[in-house]
């Protein structure tokens, strides 16, 4: 099962290679991994999408909170949360129809074509996964994808909920 | 007035000065010169040069695991380093509080693969607690203090500082604050367990008809023997330790069933199979206590006590999880039990007892004198006879190892001391040595092999240089023990680089490096050339002692089994 991770931990030299060590080295599986400092510099916020049973998953966060530098981990899979990724996407664009076809599809989606080639678009798209999925698949139907850049999910609770320091 | 400046290397050393830290083990080298400069000009802190980097750190976590106190590596970037890390690896595993300082080159040379650089800290990473870069002169002290805070807090552990040339240097200087009492806001470790686990724990104790307490090293490491011998008293339950545990309770208290796991006694296993409670201390069901976990005692519930969450519900799914120092929660225990006025079943614990003094009858840990060879274990039984069971016992990994464990029952903690969790051939005797600095008026003992002993043999140079005169038995039986036993139940016999053909006479060897050498390779003088070895009280002791070779170690679970599933002796299944 598909689990969202959100970690807080010091922006120290090392801290994210501890994170990522403790994945291989337990044999966890990584699905995608975001690290930036927040508005503390002194903090590096990361959010991991991972996969694995209850067992794995409770493994998962003990064993990433018994790292030094963690200050917090939360699983925010199970409540009301935000997920979001950004996409940008590369696709050939190479004449009146298939321009035409491409504006139309990231219209709907809501994506923007943030730069244009001779012959390519390129589009920016922020969503979930599956929205991001499903953008990918019907653009591959009408064109050729050149080159595409996921940067894997961030998460947020809603409401008051909030993970600090 | 300007406060006085220090360099690098001198803050080192004062760090661990303002530490209390009386040894550190090292060996010197290019990138670590200044420290051992600055250890040179000052008296607080004594160095002991090993040979080998690697006893190093087996000798610091001797001297951790015996103490209790923080053991401390010095070593040089590269090989040094490297070299330490079997030994931290072993730290590791075991929960040891240790603090390795290795050299590193140079920052304005690291990543450019300067001479002696190896990337320590990653290297290390998967088997330290936590690790530290030095990247400022001045943090070194309250690093050094972080490192020691986190090394001994908490579940203990090995901690790395890696200290660059440039930080080290006379040339550079700076200020010398340090902050001995370490608060970090990333790490709390739980101290009290939660009232109301405390309250769910005490409650299935005493709706148990088949207690059992299974308990480990966390004892050991926590002194809370008296704490658990107070509980298992209390309860009247049957206490079972694993191999790191022993001691905890003492190895001749009647209510003590046995060591558990793989060559653990008939009575503890099968009372942990056949508990319907089982109170679990400071132990985390490592797969040598379990065996086949899918059928490890499926009727018990489980309570489990322990310092580190991760290792709760791990490999066995724990019913009543408590998180906390082993003895605070044991002491919440105890109060929870007198607050409701527990009073023991006597007819049900009768019946308990009535079931396990049967299997105890059964005799499970026992061997047979059948020819003129000398019997391994009857060399531990002469040796806890001759020192009345009083010794330090460093024991290497093999068969030795668990004829150790099996027949020399420990009194108290801290007694013995080996390496369970990563099995560290080579451990016993810089362990050994690390002992004996601790405790020079009590006897320490290596028990050890004739394949281990050759694993740090070299350390035989540093016992002369600092008049560390361990005794080492060494039960020389031809052959990889261990390795020749599974071969011999589970590959067909087949002695596949197993034999040692090409054995030094180790009595000269001992000679050689200054030392007396004492060979046995006759029963009858057994006794008698022991007593003669335990008698010389200044110079080391080397027993050669050739035992039987065909003699294996028993009881020994059967291989994915139950935890009861065992072999009592050759050929004779439980």
């Amino acid at each position: 099962m598909r689990r969202i991770l959100a970690i807080l931990l010091e922006n120290e030299p090392g801290s994210l290679s501890r994170i990522v060590g403790l994945f291989s080295q337990r044999a966890f599986n990584i699905e995608s991994l975001t690290v930036a400092p927040t508005e503390d510099q002194s903090l590096s916020r990361i959010t991991i999408a991972t996969n694995g049973d209850d067992r794995v998953l409770e493994q998962i966060v003990k064993q990433v909170n018994k790292l030094i530098d963690v200050i917090k981990i939360t699983d925010i899979t199970d409540r009301q949360h935000l997920e979001r990724e950004l996409l940008l996407i590369k696709v050939l664009a190479m004449n009146d129809k298939s321009r035409t076809e491409v504006k139309r599809i990231t219209d709907i989606f809501r994506g923007a074509i943030v730069d244009i080639g001779k012959q390519v678009y390129t589009i920016q798209l922020t969503g979930d996964a599956d929205k991001l999925n499903a953008f990918i698949e019907t653009l591959a139907n009408e064109t050729e994808i050149i080159e595409s850049v996921r940067s894997g999910c961030v998460g947020i609770a809603r409401g008051e909920k909030a993970l600090r320091a | 007035m300007t406060a006085q400046q220090f360099n690098g290397a001198e803050m080192v050393v004062k760090a661990l000065s303002a530490l209390d830290v009386k040894y550190i083990f090292g060996y010197p080298g290019g990138s670590v010169l200044d420290i051992y400069d600055a250890i040179f000009q000052q008296e607080e802190v004594e160095h002991i040069l090993v040979r080998h980097e690697q006893a190093a750190t087996h000798m610091a976590d001797g001297y951790a695991r015996a103490t209790g106190e923080v053991g401390v590596v010095l070593a040089t970037s590269g090989p040094g380093a490297t070299n330490c890390i079997t030994g931290i690896a072993t730290a590791y595993m075991d929960s040891i509080p240790m603090v390795v300082l290795a050299g590193q080159v140079a920052t304005s040379l690291i990543g450019d693969d300067a001479f002696q650089e190896t990337d320590i800290v990653g290297c290390s990473r998967p088997i330290v607690k936590h690790s530290f870069n030095c990247r400022n002169l001045e943090d070194i002290p309250n690093v050094i203090a972080k490192a020691f805070y986190i090394a001994k807090t908490g579940r203990p552990g090995p901690v790395v500082v890696e200290l660059p040339k440039d930080m080290l240097i006379p040339q550079n200087k700076g200020k010398f604050h340090i902050e001995t009492d370490v608060k970090m806001r990333s790490y709390n470790p739980t101290v009290k367990g939660h009232p109301k686990q405390i309250r769910k724990a005490v409650k299935t104790i005493k709706n148990a008809e088949r207690l059992v307490v299974y308990s480990g090293g966390g004892i050991v490491l926590a002194d809370a023997s008296h704490l658990l011998t107070e509980l298992v008293e209390r309860l009247n339950a049957p206490c079972t330790n694993t191999l790191m545990g022993l001691g905890g309770i003492s190895g001749t208290h009647e209510n003590f069933i046995g060591m558990l796991g793989m060559h653990g006694s008939l009575e503890a296993n099968k009372a942990m199979a056949n508990a319907d409670v089982i109170l679990a201390l400071g132990a985390r069901f490592d797969d040598r206590v379990t065996n086949n976990v899918k059928k490890f005692c499926p009727n018990a519930t489980i309570i489990h006590v322990d310092i580190d969450p991760t290792s709760i519900s791990k490999t066995i799914n724990a019913h009543v999880p408590v998180v906390g120092l082993i003895d605070i929660v044991i002491q919440q225990l105890i109060d929870e039990l007198n607050n409701i006025e527990f009073a023991i079943n006597k007819d049900k614990n009768n019946v308990w007892w009535e079931q396990i003094n049967q299997w105890r009858a059964e005799n499970s840990v026992s061997y047979v004198q059948d020819d003129g060879k000398i019997k391994p274990q009857r060399v531990i039984e002469a040796m806890y006879e001759i020192t009345n069971g009083e010794a330090y016992v460093c024991s290497d990994v093999g068969q030795h190892q668990m004829f150790a464990a099996q027949y020399y029952p420990f009194a108290r903690p801290r007694q013995w001391i080996n390496s369970g969790g990563l099995g560290t051939m080579g451990f016993g005797l810089p362990a050994a040595m690390g002992v004996k600095l601790a405790f020079p008026d009590s006897h320490v003992i290596c028990v050890t092999g004739d394949g281990s002993i050759q694993m740090n043999i070299q350390e035989l140079s540093t016992c002369l240089q600092y008049n560390l005169p361990v005794v080492i038995i060494s039960l020389n039986n031809r052959s990889l023990g261990m390795v020749r036993q599974w071969q011999d139940m589970i590959y067909g016999g087949r002695h596949s680089s197993s034999y040692m053909e090409s054995l030094p006479d180790f009595t000269k060897l001992a000679e050689a490096y200054g030392h007396v050498g004492i060979k046995i390779d006759h029963i009858e003088e057994l006794d008698s050339k022991l007593q003669q070895a335990f008698s010389i009280k200044n110079r080391l002791v080397f027993v050669d002692i050739l035992v039987d070779e065909k003699e294996h170690v028993y009881p020994m679970q059967i291989r994915h089994g139950a935890v009861d599933d065992m072999w009592i002796r050759k050929g004779e299944k439980a």
